[in-house]
């Protein structure tokens, strides 16, 4: 569980996070949304202990962050997993290299005991003859599932995406966006992720957070964000014809 | 950037293979092309002074003095170093500078490891072999000279034997070497800090790795200038 109290953070005088409190539940899908430029990446990279808050509490599983000393903070970190927007995958690595690497860092696991954890979670992950493949070789989709492969290979407490599914097309969106559901309920996972792209919110969002200048506007589920009447998120949710026709369809029924 | 070089050190296990692997890349990796511009240098320094001392009364030997003096205090250590700024100086300006743009060093900072450490550290260590390079460069070009003067009929070959021991101070090898062993730290430090700090995206990378030759070239000739001062003059 990861607690927020009164999360404040400025760039060169420019107030970027406006007190933000809320919190995320392990189990759960919890989405950050919000237009460019709301605090989203902020918001996430100060949960990862990048940026350090102006003021405000961060709680993981009721420890606070700002209290902990340089070695706690690593081990903390230990227990973190994160998918990035670009995967970041180390290219000097195949993919078994790169999806044990925390192994490699972290634990005094034995090669093969690497191995056998790393097939596991390829498995986990449906990566199909790709153990060798550098990460030039392989798709967008393939280097999404490696990310994530190396996110959760050392059994994270907490695990951060920042938007997993940007780049992707539609049907391997939600596919990345099911899989990052289906394994924080396996593992019972607190995980937030970072993103704008609607079909996430509606598919995965167990618990919504929605952002606007630094602010928390709005806060539920993807049933109550089809429901609200909240004008800021009705202007964020239905910003397509699509989704508009989809809303007063809901609203004629 | 130096002070956090050394902070929260990797494993030793993968730290060691790193070191090696840099060691591959940066300094074996780059001897092929020093021993043939070394070969080739060494010969036109030597049919060059050959063709310009041409009055009788100096004698040829002089070529080979002239020919060592010239490789081993200022072309292997110095000019090879200018080199090696393009060459190392750029692989490690555009691989730390594609990692970044490319958020794999935000990766490392997230797991909890300390991106100098695990990245510039393996270089630093590698970058101690780099008076290897240069050996193989002076022994080169000096064997080029041997050559193109002996094959060119400018000299006898024991003319040009007794001209490389004519005079020899071993102290000039030490500075030679003194010299090298800090432009092989200057080689790894000015680049990766040139990768590391940069930011933006591909285009930015390619600016990147042009400062750090122009930078790593001017550091290297101020400090060819401060060390032959401090250790010849």
């Amino acid at each position: 569980m990861i607690e927020i109290k009164n999360l404040k953070k400025s760039f060169d005088g420019k107030e970027v996070l406006k007190g933000i409190s809320t919190h995320y539940e392990p189990g759960k899908t919890n989405l950050i949304i919000g237009q460019s430029g709301s605090g989203k990446t902020v918001m996430l990279k100060t949960l990862l202990g990048v940026h350090t808050p102006d003021s405000g509490q961060i709680f993981f599983d009721g420890v606070d962050f700002a209290t902990l000393d340089p070695k706690e903070k690593r081990n903390l970190r230990t227990k973190m997993g994160m998918v990035f927007q670009g995967s970041a995958l180390f290219d000097s690595m195949d993919v078994e290299e790169n999806i044990g690497f925390p192994l490699k860092m972290f634990t005094n696991k034995s090669n093969a005991e690497i191995k056998d954890r790393v097939q596991e979670v390829i498995d986990r992950v449906a990566l199909i003859d790709a153990n060798k493949k550098m990460p030039s070789e392989i798709s967008g989709g393939m280097q999404k599932r490696v990310a994530i492969a190396r996110a959760i290979v050392n059994n994270p407490k907490y695990l951060f995406c920042d938007e997993p599914n940007s780049g992707l097309d539609p049907k391997t969106a939600i596919l990345i966006d099911e899989l990052i559901q289906e394994i924080t309920h396996e593992y019972n996972i607190t995980t937030v992720i970072n993103t704008h792209d609607m079909n996430s919110v509606l598919q995965i969002g167990e618990h919504i957070v929605f952002l606007k200048n630094g602010k928390l506007v709005w806060e539920g589920n993807s049933e109550e964000i089809m429901k609200t009447d909240n004008e800021d998120i009705v202007d964020f949710v239905y910003s397509s014809e699509l989704l508009k026709e989809i809303r007063r369809f809901h609203k004629n029924k | 950037m130096i002070a956090e070089i050394f902070r929260r050190p990797t494993k030793w296990r993968i730290t060691k293979g790193l070191i090696f692997k840099e060691i591959d890349e940066l300094i074996i990796g780059s001897l092929g092309i020093v021993a043939f511009l070394s070969f080739f240098i060494g010969a036109v320094v030597t049919i060059q002074t050959a063709l310009n001392l041409n009055n009788p009364i100096i004698p040829k030997y002089l070529i080979g003095f002239t020919a060592r003096q010239s490789i081993i205090l200022e072309f292997s250590p110095t000019f090879v170093s200018i080199i090696m700024a393009g060459r190392m100086g750029s692989y490690i300006t555009s691989s730390i500078g594609t990692m970044r743009v490319t958020e794999q060093i935000d990766a490392l900072e997230v797991m909890g490891i300390n991106p100098l450490n695990y990245l510039v550290f393996p270089k630093l260590i590698a970058s101690l072999t780099y008076p290897f390079v240069i050996a193989i460069s002076m022994f080169v070009g000096v064997f080029g000279g041997y050559v193109a003067g002996s094959l060119g009929g400018y000299l006898a070959p024991e003319e040009f034997i007794k001209g490389l021991q004519d005079d020899f101070h071993p102290f000039h090898i030490t500075y030679a070497f003194i010299k090298t062993f800090v432009f092989g730290l200057v080689l790894a430090t000015v680049p990766s800090y040139y990768g590391y700090y940069m930011e933006g995206g591909a285009l930015e990378v390619g600016k990147a790795a042009t400062k750090s030759f122009v930078w790593t070239s001017i550091t290297i000739i101020i400090c060819n200038y401060l060390l032959t001062q401090i250790l010849l003059a």
